[in-house]
């Protein structure tokens, strides 16, 4: 018997990873854009992806995948409603979706027929920061409730991402929310981070971030 | 939660690397993970204790090389370390930083038995 030292330096992330790289190919070449949304529970995730789909529906075709923990379809039933087509990945109780749940859902759906996709993950602001599922952006919902110091204590999420909403601005008045606060620690994990501020009550500041998908939707498409 | 895939994920990587080595046996695995890797030893050597029984890697320790955090500042190049969050340049208060090290997460060595 002989012990021996085997170097291996890989990346744990690697296999997702792999998976993920493959996803956003597999988007790519049918020219679609794909958004993966993550914010803990009660941010508004649903509420923003239905006034988002109500305002682009006849503009594009848009389809949403729903990450949920339980086999509840509140959500995707709340997207059929609107007309787009709504897949329903159903986690078993995992705290965040992966690029292989997103491999599956994405074979169950006519990727010819989609402009825009859009994620919904499993509300959580800790796990879906690990894993990346292949979407082009990632984006994470804070919201004024929540409180202004959420970038400090989840630093992580807010550090990979690449768009950033701040919903129920609606409830500014009633709040004590530092924006300057918020602000500085968002500057602090991702400089120069894009932010739409939006009241999906009101419909403030949707027309900025409509502008935005529609821009990143025709550059996809004429890649 | 997550921790349970992470561990899997090492557990496949492991298991590769010792059939490839023609190991008997898997008795250590050695891990990197920087400061800012939302990892917990605990729970990893927690899962890695089941989900390794009756494998190669059955009764390996696990090992956790944590590499600190490294922060530069965009703006005046200094370069500081960081042991708990993100904080502002210590020179300049700029929040405008950027992390050199910290993020790492591999799996850097197994030791077999052949």
């Amino acid at each position: 018997m002989s012990q021996q030292k085997v170097q291996i330096v890989e990346k744990i992330m690697d296999a997702n990873d792999q998976i993920a790289a493959q996803n956003q190919h597999n988007l790519d070449s049918h020219h679609i854009f794909a958004i993966n949304i993550m914010a803990s529970p009660g941010a508004g995730k649903t509420s923003v992806i239905l006034k988002t789909i109500q305002m682009l529906k006849d503009q594009m075709r848009i389809a949403v995948i729903e990450g949920d923990t339980a086999a509840v379809t509140i959500d995707a039933d709340k997207v059929s409603a609107l007309g787009a087509p709504a897949v329903q990945i159903n986690t078993g109780g995992q705290c965040h979706l992966d690029a292989t749940m997103m491999d599956r859902a994405l074979s169950s759906l006519d990727l010819n027929q989609i402009d825009l996709l859009i994620i919904e993950n499993v509300g959580n602001l800790i796990c879906p920061a690990s894993f990346k599922i292949g979407t082009h952006a990632n984006i994470v919902i804070a919201s004024i409730p929540e409180g202004d110091d959420k970038p400090y204590k989840y630093p992580n999420i807010y550090r990979g991402i690449d768009t950033l909403i701040l919903n129920k601005t609606d409830l500014l008045p009633y709040i004590d929310f530092r924006k300057d606060y918020f602000q500085q620690g968002i500057e602090l994990l991702n400089p120069g981070l894009e932010i739409f501020e939006l009241s999906c009550k009101t419909e403030d500041g949707f027309p900025a971030w409509i502008e935005w998908l529609k821009a990143k939707v025709t550059t996809q498409k004429n890649l | 939660m997550h921790e349970l895939a992470v561990t899997e994920s090492i557990l496949s990587i492991a298991k590769k690397h010792a059939t490839n080595a023609n190991a008997s046996k898997v008795t250590d695995v050695n891990i990197v993970i920087g400061k800012f890797s939302s990892i917990v030893d605990d729970s990893v050597q927690f899962y890695w204790d089941i989900i390794s029984q009756d494998t190669i890697c059955e009764n390996s320790t696990l090992h956790f090389e944590r590499i600190p955090a490294r922060i530069s500042c965009l703006d005046c190049s200094t370069e500081y370390k960081v042991d708990a969050e993100m904080m502002p340049c210590p020179n300049c208060q700029s929040v405008r930083v950027k992390i050199i090290s910290g993020e790492e997460f591999w799996l850097d060595s197994i030791e077999i038995e052949r």
